[in-house]
């Protein structure tokens, strides 16, 4: 698996579709890229955040924790970046990850995260975008859901 | 210790003095006939007085001169008959012999100066170490450690040179200008008056002179040795000063005192050199006198001419031995300065009694009670810290006491430990009086920790065994070379007054350690290592430690079945892809480019990462493998993406640092060289260039920075050169490297390594947590455990044990203090690292192990002393509740409100 592949995969993610080519190989290079078995977790619930995670291939469940135990929310697939609340607002984690299977990532630090976004500006205008357009889905969501109880 | 230095010297060095003495006199008799020799050479034997016409003369012939009526001159040896040749050729050999024994007298002479000198240095070092030994503990508050040392081992160095000198000197020159002196009286009687006055003058004046220059060097020391701890003082606090931002107030302390001390200095040196100047003017003038007063009587035809010359070439050879012996004086009372300064130092009041630390002490004590009457203790200050307090602990009586802050409960802890003498009241061990049991019982059998322990700065092991090393038990064994080595050692201890215990013996007290040998000790510090939780820690220690001598018990070859234990394991498939091993023959695509090569450790700076790149073997093997041409391109796609990649950056970005093959300042000039290059191509690039692009390579991992670079053909000619590196190796460097071999121990390499034997695969997730598991079980299984932590209580915990934790220094404190199975053991907030849970679990261990003996537990956290024995309960100094936990769990006990609601800080 070479940067090269890696590169590739980050420009396929909406995310960083936009961003240079030479930016996207720098932060690939300085990232880690890392193998997850079925099972393993990225992250627990209310661990310290230290990273985000890009999926590159395989996928994982998200699981809250509840009083019956975790309870599973939703699932990720290739291209999903995940983890990014914690080091956006510097608080716990606030789910659980965990592979379903085989899973390959990769890991930005909150360092280089930030890193990235403050020198390349254009990085920190998609991460915008993307949470922007995340809540207006949620705007249309909660719309809908209001209509519906009515 | 004696305050006059003199008789200090005297003392201890007269036996080695006299002899000097005696030689002194005979070399300077030897000297004096040698002296004479050369004028019969030229008279006697060239211009042949001795013989007045005759053929032959007598040599060596010895007449005692004795007056008529005792019988007239006695001959003693009637000499030989020699003709003129030959009676020149003996006096000119007896000439030659005379200086060849002189100069080996003085030889000796100053040898055994020296040697004397240095004996008595040491002598007195140690005495001043000795007494640091039996300072009351209090005085440590108040001395800087860097002053002591300095004084013991840079104050009382010159004092070493001049112990040698301090009786010879003076008898020598005193000789010396007595007889000169002896000479001008025999001369004439007025000129001698004249001369032992300006005399008088000099001696009387100069000293005179020289008080504030004494003053000034005492100065000069004190200074100094505020210098050496003020020093120390920035060294212990460096990090407050970076913490505060008072570097510069430090900077201006310091050259305000080199200030103060250049003063000083300046100020001696002026008034060294007028005094020298005085001096001068002073012997000069004494001639001046003879001229005036001697031609004054010549003139007038009462004088002749002769003898004012005879008088005045005899005061030619006074001065300088005067001048000398002043000297000496100045010397003298320069050094019985320093001597006084240093004892006065080492003088403080409330000294230890010797006897409470002698070697040959009683050791053993019968269980008894602690019992404290009526105690008062005052601090310095005169605030009373405990008051009134009685108190008795039991033979194996767990007790603990609490309070808040300011409650002098710690004041309690330190006076049943000695570490401070009570204002009034008695503290008694059964019947004995506490405060008069020797440190062989006290020490042995007794038991005390505060919140800090101590640490040496060497191995763990040797810290957790410092409690059990009171006397030399079994003698080391010495042989052959060592043996004679070890008795001239001795002998010279003797000689210097210090004792003889011998640091190589074996210390360590088994017995008190309740242990039969050295397997048993290292057992159940494996068990106390357990039962303070310590045993993880150590644990780790072993796996990152190296094991010093690869025989070590066979250390090696036990490590080396986990080895393969663990490859087992890791073939497994859930662990398959963790890590990759150490194998001859495949390239390991996690290790760097330079490691894939040496494929060994570096032992010292020849095959080191900097160095690499110009070491001549390396890039001869390269050669051959022809994998040079490869290892260039390699470096121009690596130069070329390291431009592309951090190009935009600016300089100083932390990506550089982190992340960059590159650094930032070289980064134009590889961005010149790979332009030029791609114009060029790789064939115009220089020598230089080429090794700068192979330099590149060296650090790169495939696996870690993924730039698809290394390829199978690649790889072979990377093995290629790996064989040929390691079969081509020039003798001489096969010292620095030590080879990865399969079914060898690196013992350059740590535990862990050596198992592992392989690198931890890049990016796979949790890793190193899996893998350090599965190292976990093949060595439990293998039961290898007890060897690990065997190596691991070799590390060295570093200057004050900084190396470890606040917890684990607490931990080796109490484990210390467990493995001499004291009867009764003082803890003072000993655990005030831990959490009240962790406290708990501890204190539960600590209790099980003491077996019978007793316990005075001090703690801020009540709910500690809940399960003891017995509570007592301070406030303000003293106690206000005593009792057993049920007796005490009522509503409003004043243990209640501190289990409830501490007291307020303050």
């Amino acid at each position: 698996m070479s940067i090269q592949e890696d590169v590739e995969a980050l420009k396929r993610i909406p995310l960083f579709a936009k961003v240079e080519p030479a930016k996207l190989k720098l932060m690939a290079f300085a990232s880690e890229r890392a193998q997850y078995q079925p099972g393993d977790l990225l992250f627990h619930q209310g661990d310290t955040a230290d990273a985000a995670f890009i999926i590159l291939s395989g996928s994982a469940d998200i699981l809250v924790e509840t009083e019956n135990g975790p309870l599973r929310v939703a699932d990720v697939g290739p291209g999903a970046f995940v983890g990014e609340i914690g080091i956006l607002m510097d608080v716990p984690r606030t789910a659980t990850i965990r592979a379903t299977e085989k899973m390959t990532v990769l890991k930005i630090t909150k360092e280089l995260f930030f890193r990235m976004v403050t020198d390349f500006p254009s990085i920190g205008i998609e991460v915008m975008r993307v949470l922007a357009q995340r809540i207006e889905h949620m705007n249309v969501q909660l719309r809908e859901a209001v209509a519906a109880k009515k | 210790m004696e305050p006059k230095l003199f008789k200090y010297i005297w003392r201890h060095s007269w036996r080695d003095q006299i002899p000097i003495l005696i030689v002194v006199v005979i070399a300077q008799v030897m000297y004096l006939v040698s002296l004479d020799l050369p004028k019969r050479i030229v008279n006697d034997a060239i211009q042949g007085k001795a013989f007045q016409g005759k053929a032959l003369a007598d040599f060596l012939k010895f007449t005692l001169p004795l007056p008529d009526f005792l019988g007239g001159s006695v001959q003693l040896f009637s000499g030989f008959q020699l003709d003129q040749l030959s009676y020149l050729l003996a006096l000119c050999f007896s000439y030659l012999f005379f200086v060849v024994l002189n100069g080996w007298l003085k030889q000796t002479v100053n040898t055994e100066k020296g040697r004397l000198g240095e004996r008595m240095l040491r002598r007195l070092r140690f005495e001043l170490f000795d007494r640091v030994l039996q300072f009351p503990l209090l005085q440590f508050r108040k001395v800087k450690q860097a002053e002591i040392a300095t004084m013991i081992k840079d104050e009382v160095e010159p004092l070493g040179g001049f112990i040698g000198d301090a009786f010879i000197t003076p008898a020598y020159l005193g000789g010396l200008a007595a007889t000169a002196l002896l000479f001008i009286f025999m001369q004439n009687m007025s000129m001698g008056f004249v001369t032992i006055g300006m005399l008088a003058v000099q001696i009387v004046v100069i000293p005179k002179l020289r008080v504030k220059i004494l003053m000034l060097g005492k100065q000069r020391q004190i200074t100094a040795r505020q210098l050496a701890g003020r020093i120390a003082e920035s060294v212990d606090g460096a990090i407050e000063i970076h913490a505060n931002d008072t570097s510069n107030y430090e900077r201006a302390d310091i050259v305000h005192r080199l200030g103060r001390i250049f003063q000083i200095r300046f100020e001696l040196y002026q008034r060294k050199f007028l005094v020298k100047y005085i001096n001068n003017m002073l012997a000069q003038t004494t001639p001046f006198l003879y001229f005036v007063i001697g031609g004054y009587y010549a003139l007038k035809g009462q004088f002749d001419v002769g003898t004012l010359l005879a008088v005045i070439s005899a005061y030619k050879d006074l001065p300088s031995p005067i001048k000398e012996l002043i000297d000496w004086d100045q010397q003298r009372q320069d050094v019985q300065i320093k001597y006084d300064q240093v004892i006065e130092q080492f003088t403080p009041p409330g000294m230890l009694d010797p006897r409470l630390q002698h070697i040959d002490n009683e050791n053993e004590i019968a269980p008894a009670s602690v019992r404290l009457e009526r105690v008062t203790y005052h601090d310095e200050s005169g605030a009373a810290l405990a008051e009134d307090i009685s108190l008795e602990i039991a033979p194996g009586e767990h007790l603990a006491i609490v309070g808040g802050n300011n409650s002098g409960k710690e004041a309690v802890a330190a006076l049943m430990a000695r570490l401070v003498r009570p204002f009034s009241g008695n503290l008694r061990y059964g019947e004995r009086d506490l405060l008069d049991l020797p440190e062989s019982v006290t020490g042995r059998r007794f038991a005390y920790l505060g919140d800090e322990t101590y640490l040496l700065p060497v191995s763990l092991e040797e810290n957790l065994l410092y409690s059990l090393k009171h006397r030399p038990l079994r003698e080391a064994v010495y042989e052959g070379a060592d043996l004679s080595a070890f008795e001239r050692r001795l002998y010279e201890t003797k000689r210097a007054g210090s004792p003889t215990f011998d640091y190589f013996a074996d210390w360590i007290d088994y017995q008190g350690a309740g242990v039969a040998d050295r397997a048993a000790l290292e057992e159940r510090v494996r068990a106390l290592l357990i039962t303070v939780e310590f045993e993880e820690d150590v644990y780790q220690f072993g796996l990152r430690g190296r094991i010093e001598s690869t025989n070590r018990n066979g250390l090696a070859e036990e490590f080396l079945k986990a080895r393969g234990g663990v490859r087992a394991r890791l073939d497994e498939p859930q662990f398959a892809s963790l890590v990759e091993p150490f194998d001859p023959e495949h390239y390991n695509r996690n290790m760097t480019v330079a490691e894939n090569i040496l494929f060994g450790t570096a032992l010292d700076a020849t095959f080191a990462p900097e160095s690499l790149a110009t070491n001549a073997h390396l890039s001869s093997v390269l050669n051959a493998a022809e994998v040079t041409g490869d290892l260039i391109a390699l470096g121009q796609q690596i130069a070329s993406t390291m431009v592309e990649l951090f190009a935009d950056l600016p300089a100083g970005h932390p990506f550089f640092e982190q992340f960059s093959f590159i650094s930032a300042e070289d980064l134009p000039r590889f961005q010149q060289l790979v332009t030029r290059l791609q114009r060029t191509g790789l064939d115009a690039a220089t020598a230089e260039d080429k090794r700068r692009l192979i330099a590149l390579t060296f650090p790169y991992i495939e696996a870690r920075h993924r730039l698809g670079l290394i390829d199978d053909t690649f790889e072979d000619k990377l093995l290629k050169a790996r064989k040929q590196f390691r079969e081509l190796l020039p003798k001489p460097q096969a010292q620095a490297i030590e080879f990865y071999d399969p079914a060898r121990y690196n013992a350059a390499a740590t535990v862990q390594d050596n198992i592992l034997f392989g690198r931890l695969v890049y990016g796979q997730a949790q890793a190193a947590q899996k893998v350090g598991a599965v190292l976990s079980e093949v060595i439990d299984s293998l039961s290898l455990r007890p060897q690990v932590i065997a190596v691991g209580l070799t590390f060295n915990v570093g200057a004050a044990g900084k190396k470890l934790s606040f917890a684990q220094r607490q931990k080796a404190g109490l484990i210390r203090a467990l493995l001499k199975r004291p009867q009764l053991v003082i803890l003072n907030n000993t655990l005030s690292a831990f959490d009240e849970a962790s406290q708990r679990r501890l204190l539960t261990g600590i209790r099980a192990d003491l077996k019978g003996a007793a316990l005075v537990f001090i703690t801020h956290t009540a709910a500690l002393a809940r399960n003891f024995d017995r509570i007592v309960v301070m406030q303000s100094g003293r106690i206000v509740e005593t009792g057993r936990p049920a007796e005490l769990d009522r509503v409003n006990s004043k243990f209640q409100v501190l289990l409830g609601a501490p007291e307020p800080v303050g």
